[in-house]
This record gives C-alpha cells, sequence and structure tokens, in this order.
C-alpha cells in the first residue's frame, strides 16, 4: 500500500500520519517474548518468561528484569541489545540527577527522561527507533507506579499490563483477575498464572523471571528458589 | 581590594523553634561611595524557601535569576516545591560548574522541609555546603556577625524573640563594618505566615 513507499526515512510521516518504522519497531516488540507488571496497593511485580535458545546456554547468566535505582526496576519485549542500551542511558540518568540534587530520582522523572530518550532516535538522522517497549516498576514517595515505555516514547501509567506475544490474551486475563486493592503477594499470584496462560510448554522456576518491590522501596530480582516458593503456591 | 568587598553586605539567617528568619543590611556600595540604600538581598525562591546572596552584587541578582529559572522548571516538571535540602545541593552544583571563575557570592539558604523542619545553609562561592543548626553568616560584616550570634543566640527561640535577637546582631554587627549598613531587612517565617520588616539602624 502507498505507506511502504515511506518506510525509507524513518524521519519521514507517510500520508496516513504515521512513521512507518515506529509501526515496525511496535511489530518487533510484539513478536518478542511475554512480560507483565501488576500494581499491586503495597507494590508492584514486573515478570517475563525467560525462553532461552537452547537448553546449553547457562540461564544465570541472563538477566531480563533490571534494577534502574534501588527503588526502580525495568524489564522489556523485544530487543535484548537496544534494551542493555536503554537500561545504561536510564542509569547514568538517575544518577545525574542524583548528582544534581542529592535526591533520588521521582520514578515520573526517570520516565520522562527515558521516554525522551526513545523519542530522540525517532526524529534524529542515521538512527532507528529502538525496538523494545518497557515496563518501569517503582516505588517512591507517590506510592506503587507502574510505566509502560513505547518506541515511540509515549509512556502511560497502568494498573496492569502486557506486552509481547501473549498480549491480547494477557491483558483480558489481567482484566478479569486485577482488583483495586490487591496485596503483592496477589499480585504475584496473579503474574504467575498470567504467564502460564500463554506459555508453550511447562513453567518452571528456572525459565521465568520476577521482579518485586515492596513498601521497603527496595527492587529485588527474585531467586530461582523463591519463584519455585511461589510456583507452588499457584499450582 | 578583594572582589568580595566592592559592593559591601551582611546577610545572617537564624533558626528558631519550627520558624526561622534570615536578615540582610540594605548598602549598595561602589567601594567607599554609597549608591543605594534599600538594594535587596534576600530573596524568594518559593512560599517556605528563601535564599541571601551576599558579595557581589552583579553576581548575586544573576545567580538568584538563575536559581529562580531552575526552580521554576523543577516546578512544572515535578509538580512540586524543591525541598531547601534539594535546593542547596542544585545551588553547590551551580556553584562548582564555575570552579575555575566564579559566582563571586557567598550564598545563605533557609527554608522550611519536611514537617516545616527549619533548614539553614551556607556555602563559598565554589559551592562547599556548609549546614547549621543555630545560625549561619556571610559578608563583609561575617566576623562580626559570627561574635554577635554567637552570644546573642539562644536554640528553640519563638518567632519575636527570634525577630529581636537577629535584629540586634544585625544591626550591632554592620555599625562595625564600614561597607555595609544603612539599615536592615528581616524577614521571619514560620509554618503559617511570613512577616517582613525593614530595620532603621545607624544610617552610615
Amino acid at each position: 500500500m502507498g505507506d511502504s513507499q515511506y518506510s525509507f526515512s524513518l524521519t519521514t510521516f507517510s500520508p496516513s500520519g504515521k512513521l512507518v518504522q515506529i509501526e515496525h519497531a511496535l511489530t518487533a516488540v510484539g513478536s518478542g517474548q511475554t512480560s507483565l507488571g501488576i500494581k499491586a496497593a503495597n507494590g508492584v511485580v514486573i515478570a517475563t518468561e525467560k525462553k532461552l535458545p537452547s537448553i546449553l546456554v547457562d540461564e544465570t547468566s541472563v538477566q531480563k528484569i533490571q534494577t534502574l535505582t534501588p527503588n526502580i526496576g525495568v524489564v522489556y519485549s523485544g530487543m535484548g541489545p537496544d534494551f542493555r542500551v536503554l537500561v545504561r542511558k536510564s542509569r547514568k540518568q538517575a544518577q545525574q540527577y542524583y548528582r544534581l540534587y542529592k535526591e533520588t530520582i521521582p520514578v515520573t522523572q526517570l520516565v520522562r527522561e527515558t521516554a525522551a530518550v526513545m523519542q530522540e532516535f525517532t526524529q534524529s538522522g542515521g538512527v532507528r527507533p529502538f525496538g523494545v517497549s518497557l515496563l518501569i516498576a517503582g516505588y517512591d514517595d507517590n506510592g506503587p507506579q507502574l510505566y509502560q515505555v513505547d518506541p515511540s516514547g509515549s509512556y502511560f501509567s497502568w494498573k496492569a499490563s502486557a506486552m509481547g506475544k501473549n498480549v491480547s490474551n494477557a491483558k483480558t486475563f489481567l482484566e478479569k483477575r486485577y482488583t483495586e486493592d490487591m496485596e503483592l503477594d496477589d499480585a504475584i499470584h496473579t503474574a504467575i498464572l498470567t504467564l502460564k496462560e500463554g506459555y508453550e510448554g511447562q513453567i518452571s522456576a528456572n525459565n521465568i523471571e520476577i521482579g518485586i518491590i515492596r513498601s521497603d522501596r527496595e527492587f529485588k530480582v527474585l531467586s530461582p528458589s523463591e519463584i519455585k516458593d511461589f510456583l507452588e503456591e499457584v499450582e | 581590594m578583594s572582589i568580595f568587598e566592592y559592593n559591601g553586605s551582611a546577610v545572617v539567617a537564624m533558626v528558631g523553634k519550627n520558624c526561622f528568619a534570615i536578615a540582610s543590611d540594605r548598602r549598595l556600595g561602589v567601594q567607599l561611595q554609597t549608591i543605594a540604600t534599600d538594594f535587596q538581598r534576600v530573596f524568594k525562591i518559593h512560599d517556605k524557601l528563601y535564599i541571601g546572596l551576599s558579595g557581589l552584587a552583579t553576581d548575586a541578582q544573576t545567580l538568584y535569576q538563575r536559581l529562580v529559572f531552575r526552580h521554576k522548571l523543577y516546578q512544572l516538571r515535578e509538580e512540586r516545591d524543591m525541598k531547601p535540602q534539594t535546593f542547596a545541593s542544585l545551588v553547590s552544583a551551580l556553584l562548582y560548574e564555575k570552579r575555575f571563575g566564579p559566582y563571586f557570592c557567598q550564598p545563605v539558604i533557609a527554608g522550611l522541609g519536611e514537617d516545616n523542619e527549619p533548614f539553614i545553609c551556607t556555602m563559598d562561592c565554589i559551592g562547599a555546603k556548609e549546614l547549621a543548626k543555630d545560625f549561619v553568616v556571610s559578608g563583609t560584616a561575617s566576623e562580626s556577625l559570627y561574635g554577635a550570634c554567637e552570644s546573642m543566640y539562644k536554640p528553640n527561640m519563638e518567632p519575636e524573640e527570634l525577630f529581636e535577637t537577629i535584629s540586634q546582631a544585625l544591626l550591632s554587627s554592620v555599625d562595625r563594618d564600614c561597607l555595609s549598613g544603612w539599615g536592615g531587612y528581616v524577614l521571619l517565617v514560620t509554618p503559617t505566615e511570613v512577616q517582613e520588616r525593614v530595620l532603621k539602624g545607624r544610617m552610615d
């Protein structure tokens, strides 16, 4: 269709008003492994599938959920290498904020600045958009927060959201299960169940990753044995 | 002649019970000549945060404009006022940026922080912060101010008594300094109100 003539330069609008490269980036995200996040009354949980290309890969070396600051964590769907670059930039921005104000960066500010970076790559010469959508989970003076950031640089605050391959089923499942006053442990169970819904194969403590943040404001990635405990509670 | 003594200045801030006071002299001079007797050295950043800038008057004005600019952007982005401690860190960073061509100012920062806890601090012209629990001073009259404050200060003073103390400390100190004086300007800030008063001292 007419749009394909405008897909050579990402900085050119197509007649339908879209930036075709961003659409393609979203497709890349949509074919990535499922990830999701749920905001509970007293914390946030983010989780993702960790399907490795072969059983020979050392799964302890792969960490899809990363910490941006002690009280903010992030997970992605899409291209791993692009994610690593964004994590690096975000961590640096958080530290620059601290250097200036000697105060830890609020979640909304970090999300804004990360989104600004992603937007820059949709309006510069010689670069392409990032092929990842991020789910940023944090706990600061405004309580628990969950944000999604897209390749276009737009960001949204969610009570619960999913991204990647199984997004529509996962979101429907979350819509049914989500309640406003959910506690964090319930949210973790719901997250596991949602991942299980779309998982091809057998879910186990070694092929999913879960990160949580409670009111103690310390983001942590759960160890396989901790995940195992939650899995057993769910079954 | 030192660049810090070109215009002449005196600024002092004191902590009281759930309140603080910040005061300055009103003289603007060009070395020995007095140019103005109503010069403003204490500026408002937001309702509960004030900064007094002693030293070179042009740098004081420019630095204040830069700080207000930064604070307004912060307010728009973060939808909240800056805490005094955060503001002090910002001033320190801004001053150090000009480490090898500094602003010739010594700021005195005073504000009510979380739970309306009074906060005061001062720093040198390149951003070395000095926090204090009782009082901070700066300017050409600083040595006299140190002496006056040390002897007159008591902790946990009520607003009226704090006002008296800071006024007396300021007026007696600037009398010993030829480059500052021509009256005083005192701001007393409590969680509920702000009182501004102009003092008449020895007009010389």
